[in-house]
């Protein structure tokens, strides 16, 4: 989230698409149940489902599965076209202003620079053109053709209601109707919020969809203010934290980037990560980036770390290609993986396509599950279907402790982390994730000790001076994430003082002033608000530096004023800034520094080269869709799309085989497949179903209760169906269209047993990111004999 | 005789008030300060976050039992914290029925293997576990492990080990996840955030 849960309460508008936060985040999503009681606000969702969020929304738009890009389009053009943009802050503080160079252009699907060879763009042609002085050139009056202001209306012109609603099967009424309401945030005093979840990012352009709200938010003039943003509701408890912390393939703690194999030394690869900057204003904030790993260097190998080792970058594997969860899984499949550890997960069921899982799972030659509870994964071997006599894969369960054993802390989706107690022991028999990773490094370094083997520099230098070297305690941890003064020993309050010498370490520069000299931030319990506004700086620890509401110099104009003195994020005044953490040097006057500190043109940029697929977010159907791309047929699907093997094969040919849209999803009762092992929770929602809209069930002759099977070109599933009247027919492309809703949440492990959703969706991911497209995949279904 | 919920409110006032026999015939005044014991008297609290979502509630579990030699702490009852400014108290149908996630019967205290071709776990020791853990790693590190790449450059990576998860452990033991695999040279690593 650019900004937190409660600050939801100060929107004037909050759109819910992509997501369902009444059933997913119910105590998060009180908060826009609160901006409309306190402040009338308006909630709106967008949605394939009419949702338990739309029951309590004031208006609902149903749209088809995989179209939402088209819809932001719409109202990005709709904002452009009718003026409704915050005109002084899309001048102050985005990129609109920028020209981009002559030979940048979009036709037929194609941005320019694409290699039909290997299916990516060069992206050269996607900058700006530059003056004498180095600089980006611009334009302050807008005008000039190839202004990024121009571009972008010339771009989404063709998103037109009417070809919004064919795209998306709505009538151009209820689009436009909803668009009025979207777009009605592009004032001072008026703030708008959006909150997305999963069902924006799992698709073939999730990354694309998000960078069409952005869009969007910035001309809106919403990002940065308390009660705008754009804000990503997260799904496990840790998940934020996780990804701080770089569980992640591409990434390293505070999103420092893994080293690739072109980047022969730590100069080649500082130098490809250090932004150099595209404005005279611009702070660039992310010139820093040596200080940063180079501290993250130090945390790791400690002595070993040195300016003569190049402060062992070559410590660090550097991937051959992409190694995310599909590339992993794909190299398992092509029995390329020996083992495979998974700790608290179960992958089997999260999928996508599980019977292709189940062949990957059974090419492995070891697997070792580190749960609380003996999930399916790791029974995969005597899964239905699966004869155990014929999977060869040796398989270790250790039983690890629980998180009401264990302190330490949660990072949620508005980025606060907040310390939690041990409330119970570990019970006899039971190892904590520390303990189990320890024994594990421990042991691996003790074997090669023994008996050598692979080059192993970096496990007998890995810094490791804990207490107890066979369990760390979590606050050693902690305060190894939060950095020192190598020379002096102090704990460091700010990334500000990392340096690139050596003389600083930093496990994750973005939680540096979690734990300082002052103590463990994290574990604070302050309650006190002064502004109202929710900030509540005295609770937990949000990164960055305590700062609750990202970019938040855009909060204010170009003195220092806020938009909304009701709503100031933050204020100058006259001396310093006042009011949330300010993003900007807490003494720097107004009009000093551009205000979005992290990008090198030091504003947000409406148009970008950071995302592989296109500058601008571009419609393109589901890797599975019922219809034709009708803006370029040619170029359908995104372009950029990775193809693993055989998977093209598994995806559905035609619409006449698989004709129904479909999509998964959550219950509140349940969340992923945990609480599959919980008494009140499966009586709440003890069996799977299907969600089948009240025409489709007549036209199959399908009562409410009675049993359906669903399949795909991958696999099937079998449960009750749901008859509805919350899922319309839509009409697409002239054609009626029919979508059916699926939840995610039953296997063959648990108090009920059930169906597995995934065994249907597709084994293709998102251009950028590799997340899989789950939410839009082509099905068919009859009643079950 | 049935006594409705509202004659007992009453009878419980009036015992308050300090009226002496009910209507029943006899003092009620001990029977009332028995049910009026709350089931998490003599409790303690400890501060906790729901471990679904990523809202982040702030929980409190009461726990019995001091930790002390021969007693075993359980979690009796668990509430929202009050005082958190992200939930005040409020807790959906998961985050209510923590307790029985926390106190499972279903929850494996045993590591178990099973080989190939096997129908059937077996239950092993930590000891045995964690020596066939180490040994399968360094054996595919070992086979697996590449210094330099076709075009001999500097790469240093386990090609044949992956690694999932997770968004459920904490971030410090998310930090030393990354900290021991990247060490490692693994690089296939991921976790729920993907998918």
């Amino acid at each position: 989230m650019t900004n937190h849960w409660k600050d939801i309460k100060n929107a004037d508008v909050v759109l819910v698409m992509g997501a369902n936060p009444a059933e997913n985040h119910p105590c998060g999503f009180k908060w826009a149940l609160e901006a409309r009681d306190d402040r009338g606000a308006r909630i709106v969702t967008v949605d394939p489902r009419y949702t338990r969020t739309s029951a309590v929304a004031d208006r609902h738009l149903q749209i088809r599965p995989g179209s939402d890009i088209a819809v932001l389009g719409g109202w990005i053009r709709k904002i452009l076209d009718e003026g409704l943009y915050h005109d002084e802050y899309v001048r102050a503080h985005t990129n609109a202003s920028f020209i981009v160079s002559e030979d940048f252009g979009f036709a037929d699907g194609l941005f320019t620079g694409f290699d039909e060879a290997t299916s990516s763009y060069d992206r050269a042609t996607w900058s700006y053109e530059r003056g004498p002085d180095g600089f980006a050139r611009r334009d302050p009056s807008l005008q000039h053709p190839r202004s990024v202001f121009q571009l972008l209306r010339a771009h989404y012109a063709r998103y037109t209601p009417e070809v919004v609603a064919q795209i998306a099967g709505c009538s151009v009424a209820d689009f436009e109707a909803m668009a009025d309401i979207v777009c009605s945030t592009g004032t001072a005093d008026r703030a708008g919020t959006i909150m997305y979840a999963v069902g924006w990012t799992m698709h073939t352009v999730g990354a694309q969809i998000i960078r069409a709200a952005g869009i969007m938010q910035l001309l809106l003039g919403n990002i940065g203010r308390p009660g705008g943003g754009i804000n990503a509701l997260r799904g496990h408890a840790n998940v934020q934290g996780a990804t701080d912390h770089a569980i992640v393939a591409e990434i390293l703690p505070g999103y420092l980037r893994v080293p690739r194999p072109p980047q022969a030394s730590l100069d080649a690869h500082l130098r490809d990560h250090t932004p150099r900057p595209l404005a005279p204003n611009a702070v660039n904030y992310m010139a820093n980036y040596p200080r940063f790993m180079v501290s993250l260097l130090k945390a790791w190998f400690g002595p070993s770390a040195t300016a003569a080792n190049q402060f062992g970058y070559h410590y660090l594997g550097k991937p051959a290609d992409d190694a995310t969860w599909l590339s992993m899984w794909d190299q398992a499949y092509q029995g390329r993986l020996r083992g495979l550890i998974t700790l608290g997960f179960n992958p089997l069921l999260a999928g996508p396509d599980i019977p292709r899982l189940l062949t990957a799972m059974a090419n492995l030659e070891w697997k070792v599950v580190i749960d609380p509870f003996l999930l399916d994964s790791a029974e995969f071997w005597r899964a239905p279907g699966v004869d155990p006599s014929q999977v060869d894969t040796e398989v270790l369960y250790l039983p690890a402790a629980h998180w009401i054993e264990r302190g330490g802390s949660f990072t949620n989706s508005g980025r606060w982390a907040q310390w939690k107690e041990a409330a119970v022991d570990i019970p006899p028999g039971v190892r904590s994730d520390t303990w189990i990773l320890s024994e594990l490094f421990w042991r691996v370094k003790e074997l090669y000790e023994d008996e050598g083997g692979a080059w192993h520099e970096p496990i007998r230098n890995l810094r490791w001076d804990y207490a107890n070297p066979r369990e760390p305690a979590l606050e050693e941890l902690s305060r190894e994430i939060n950095g020192y003064d190598l020379t002096t020993g102090r704990l460091l309050s700010s990334f500000a003082e990392l340096r690139d010498d050596g003389t600083t370490a930093s496990g994750n520069w973005i939680y540096t002033g979690s734990w300082t000299e002052q103590g463990n931030m994290m574990a604070r319990r302050g309650t006190e608000d002064p502004t109202g506004l929710g900030f509540h700086h005295g609770w937990g620890f949000a990164w960055p530096l305590n700062r609750r509401v990202l970019y938040n110099r855009a909060s204010a104009d170009a003195n220092g004023e806020p938009w909304d003195a009701a709503r100031a994020g933050i204020r100058w005044t006259g001396v310093r800034w006042s009011g949330d953490v300010p993003d900007y040097g807490p003494t720097t006057p107004p009009g000093g520094a551009g205000a979005f500190i992290m990008t090198e043109e030091g504003v947000a940029r409406l148009f970008s080269t950071s995302l592989v697929d296109g500058p601008f977010a571009e419609h393109y159907e589901p890797a599975e869709s019922p219809t034709a791309n009708i803006l370029h047929e040619r170029v359908s699907v995104n372009p950029t799309v990775r193809w693993y093997d055989g998977v093209r094969e598994s995806l559905a040919r035609s619409t006449d085989d698989f004709p129904y849209a479909a999509t998964v999803y959550r219950v509140v009762e349940r969340e992923h497949f945990v609480t599959s092992h919980v008494p009140l929770l499966v009586e709440a929602m003890p069996d799977f179903f299907v969600e089948v809209p009240e025409g489709l069930a007549a036209e199959k002759g399908v009562a409410n209760g009675e049993r359906v099977r669903v399949w795909s070109a991958r696999g099937e599933v079998e449960g009750v169906a749901i008859v509805t009247k919350r899922i319309k027919p839509l009409t697409v492309n002239g054609r009626t269209l029919w979508t059916i809703g699926i939840p995610v949440h039953w296997g063959f492990k648990g108090i009920t047993t059930g169906a597995m959703a995934n065994s249907l969706t597709p084994f293709v991911g998102d251009a950028n990111t590799r997340c899989p497209e789950f939410k839009a995949f082509l099905v068919n279904m009859e009643r079950a004999t | 005789m049935t006594l409705s919920r509202r004659d007992l409110l009453k009878g419980t006032a009036l015992a308050a008030g300090g009226s002496l026999v009910s209507a029943l015939g006899f003092d009620l005044k001990p029977a009332y300060a028995q049910s009026r014991e709350l089931k998490i008297s003599g409790a303690r609290e400890y501060k906790t976050i729901c471990p679904y979502c990523a809202v982040g509630c702030g929980t409190i579990a009461y726990v019995h039992g001091s930790g002390g030699l021969n007693t075993t702490r359980s979690v009796i009852h668990v509430e929202g914290d009050p005082d958190s400014p992200i939930n005040g108290g409020t807790l959906c149908p998961k985050g209510a029925s923590q307790m029985q996630l926390a106190m499972s019967p279903r929850l494996e205290h045993t590591p178990k293997f099973r080989a190939a071709g096997a129908t059937e776990w077996q239950d092993v020791d930590w000891d045995w576990a964690m020596s066939w853990f180490a040994r399968k790693y360094k054996d595919a590190r070992d086979a697996t492990f590449v210094e330099r790449d076709a075009e001999g450059r500097t790469v240093n990576r386990c090609e044949g080990i992956g690694w999932v998860g997770s968004a459920t452990v904490t971030n410090e033991d998310a930090y030393l996840i990354t900290k021991t695999q990247r060490a490692l040279g693994i690089v296939y690593m991921d976790h729920q955030a993907r998918i």
